[in-house]
């Protein structure tokens, strides 16, 4: 029993860090139709930035900082979008290629800059008591994840949902040229966007380094994950990033436990048989 | 048949080309400087270990004003970016374009399986730091020799001090899924089976593991947890395992890239008292390493570990078998020899190798404490002049199957 509880928690918490990862990544190729690979060294550098930061002041938290670096990256973001993607935007190719090149030149400057050594990123100290549960212990730090996961997506929501730039970011998903002819500016859009997911990869970056440690190659190892997501849950929905995320959390964490050998068949698996059966995605729309 | 003018450039520029290096390569065969490759992962997740590798080697060199046995020394190093493929592009740059003498490196076990066949055919010696076992016991090249360790020979003295001085009766192994992690966890088992111990479970995780979380907490009740990790991983995972509570259920101990200095520098209180197994400490007392590991510490601003020992340790072996040769490089054979016959007084303590060209030297059982307000593996207990088949009869070991996730097989493994 204490098995599938620890794994149930252990399962929506890596869901919860898979959301914090993956739902930049949605909302610019939901938006602009631009796989940015460059999303898991956005990620990383949220990671190198919390870790730095707060093993330099101690007393810094860690929400402080996962906002810092967020800005941080989403004005690194911004950057790059207008200055190299705004060229590229009818070649899907160029575009692919140049996020791509993006990361290796991210992660070599993260070496250059922090090393090769693997940099711890201190969890909270309010936060390290371990939870006990039914006479078992559990990383309280781990459930604390799970609720930014839902905050982060209750506010995505309402800000897609219940603002005007959401509308805009709406309209502009559903049908960029006829959004472009009802006059909403949707390069700058594709610009805010970009930032945001920038943004979101960056700060989830700070909040999952008391997991991952910040270390070369992460971006490597994170990116395959938000695509994965993404593609399960279906292009351009917020919502089936959501539900992605935390199927993968259940079935890697499942598919781990009980067949350790096959850990990444178990992760790749669902997402070729969502592809084959259901191109679009989980939630994602026909012919989206 | 006609020519192209695209085609008639690239091959005058190819003569042209040819004929300028032609005379500089008959030229560099006979004297020169002594020119030494090093293949180091400098980029990439194994960079750390990598940059490591190249400041030790140019510290040593640097101390010995660039001169080995009386010839001026020329370093080239080249960044194999932990990629076997790139390893082999660099290996053939470093032989064929700057006709170096020998090799120092690589680092990983996949990257030198990558070149063993190149480096033998084109007769380059090759001071190896790589672990993977089978390229000094079933597929040995005359041109190889292995000064650090396979990935099991500093495993058999833990396992046997596990087993008899700490009385462990049951043993959980975790390593990463790579050969080496197959190898030296296989290693340990046998030889902590063969001392009256049992392994309950072993789990390999995949190199690019996104969360802990699972593994730990599917980790059965033992006395310990042997970490058979390298790099990042191991370190990620201890940090779960203690986080989880797992730290007050089971002692932890690890192999020897485990705990290395390089993870050290990072961990707080919590890696007092783990016990690892290496062929390597900065703490180890004996003359050289009094000189290189503060020295070493003094310039970079923290202790030298596996790999920047590797290397310092290569360029001690070498410089006292040129010495031997007065440096006369351009005899391979006769280096090859003076290599392998060497008993070299090492950072790591008296080296010499066996018939296949593996070291045989002491393996030192260390423990993580404090001193001068950093972490350190103090050495508690040396295993003096461990080879690589331990107790075992080198005939029969050598006509087994080499290690691997499931040879030998594990027999007492729990539901």
């Amino acid at each position: 029993m204490q098995f599938w509880i620890i794994q149930g928690l252990n399962s929506l918490s890596l869901g919860g860090l898979l959301f914090l990862l993956a739902s930049g990544f949605s909302l610019i190729f939901g938006l602009m139709r631009l796989a940015n690979l460059t999303h898991g060294a956005f990620f990383m550098l949220g990671t190198y930035f919390g870790a730095t930061a707060m093993r330099a002041y101690s007393d810094l938290s860690i929400w402080t900082v996962a906002v810092w670096a967020g800005v941080a990256v989403a004005a690194l973001g911004g950057l790059f979008e207008r200055l190299v993607l705004t060229r590229l935007k009818a070649n899907p190719l160029g575009q692919v290629l140049v996020t791509l090149g993006m990361s290796f030149i991210i992660s070599d400057a993260c070496l250059a800059l922090w090393g090769g050594d693997s940099i711890p990123v201190p969890t909270p100290r309010n936060l390290q008591a371990p939870t006990r549960l039914f006479g078992f212990v559990f990383p309280t730090y781990r459930l604390v994840l799970v609720g930014c996961a839902i905050t982060a997506a209750i506010t995505l929501y309402l800000l897609l949902e219940r603002t005007r730039l959401g509308a805009m970011i709406r309209a502009g998903v559903d049908d960029a040229q006829m959004a472009r002819a009802v006059g909403i500016p949707v390069s700058n859009l594709f610009t805010i966007v970009f930032c945001l997911g920038a943004g979101i990869a960056g700060a989830g970056g700070v909040l999952g380094g008391p997991i991952l440690s910040a270390y070369p190659g992460l971006d490597g190892d994170m990116l395959p994950l938000a695509l994965i997501v993404v593609i399960l849950g279906g292009i351009g929905s917020l919502l089936g990033a959501f539900i992605g995320s935390f199927i993968v959390g259940f079935i890697y964490t499942f598919g781990t436990a009980l067949f350790p050998e096959l850990a990444y068949i178990i992760l790749f698996l669902p997402m070729i048989l969502v592809l084959a059966l259901r191109p679009q995605g989980l939630l994602g729309r026909q012919g989206a | 048949m006609p020519i192209s003018r695209r085609q008639f450039v690239s091959t005058a520029a190819g003569v042209g080309i040819a004929s300028v290096a032609a005379p500089r390569l008959t030229f560099a065969q006979n004297s020169g400087p002594i020119r030494i490759g090093l293949l180091a992962a400098k980029t990439g997740p194994l960079a750390s270990g990598g940059i490591d590798m190249e400041l030790a080697l140019t510290m040593f060199l640097k101390e010995r004003d660039n001169t080995l046995a009386g010839r001026k020394v020329e370093l080239i190093v080249a960044d194999t970016a932990g990629v076997p493929a790139t390893a082999r592009t660099k290996a053939q740059e470093l032989i064929e374009k700057n006709s170096i003498h020998c090799v120092i490196g690589p680092l990983a076990a996949f990257e030198a399986l990558a070149i063993a066949d190149y480096l033998t055919e084109k007769e380059v010696p090759t001071l190896g730091v790589a672990a993977a076992e089978d390229m000094t016991q079933r597929h040995p090249s005359p041109w190889f020799v292995r000064l650090t360790s396979t990935s099991a020979q500093c495993a058999y003295p833990l396992a046997e001090y596990s087993a008899k001085e700490l009385k462990y009766k049951k043993i959980v192994t975790i390593a990463d899924d790579f050969a080496y992690g197959h190898e030296m966890c296989a290693g340990f088992q046998r030889a902590f089976e063969d001392n009256g111990g049992k392994i309950i479970q072993k789990i390999f995780t995949p190199l690019a593991t996104p969360d802990y979380g699972s593994y730990v907490a599917q980790v059965k009740g033992a006395d310990a947890i042997f970490l058979g990790t390298a790099g990042s991983n191991g370190f990620r995972f201890l940090r779960q395992f203690i986080e989880y509570g797992m730290k007050d259920k089971m002692a932890v101990i690890g192999g020897m890239t485990a705990l290395d200095e390089s993870v050290l520098r990072n961990m707080g209180d919590e890696a007092l008292g783990i016990l690892t197994t290496s062929w390597y400490s900065a703490e180890l007392d004996n003359a050289a390493n009094k000189v290189f590991a503060p020295a070493f510490r003094k310039q970079f601003k923290y202790d030298p570990g596996y790999y920047a020992g590797s290397t310092y340790l290569s360029g001690q072996v070498l410089e006292a078998a040129l010495k031997t040769i007065n440096a006369n490089v351009e005899d391979k054979k006769a280096l090859m020899a003076a290599i392998r016959g060497s008993n070299a007084d090492t950072v790591r303590g008296l080296v010499k190798f066996d018939d296949l060209g593996n070291v045989i030297g002491n393996v030192y059982i260390r423990k993580v404490t404090r001193s001068d307000g950093r972490l350190v593996n103090s050495v508690i207990k040396t295993y003096p002049d461990v080879t690589q088949f331990w107790t075992y009869d080198k005939t029969a070991f050598l006509k087994n199957p080499v290690y691997s996730r499931d040879y030998p097989p594990a027999k007492n493994l729990e539901p």
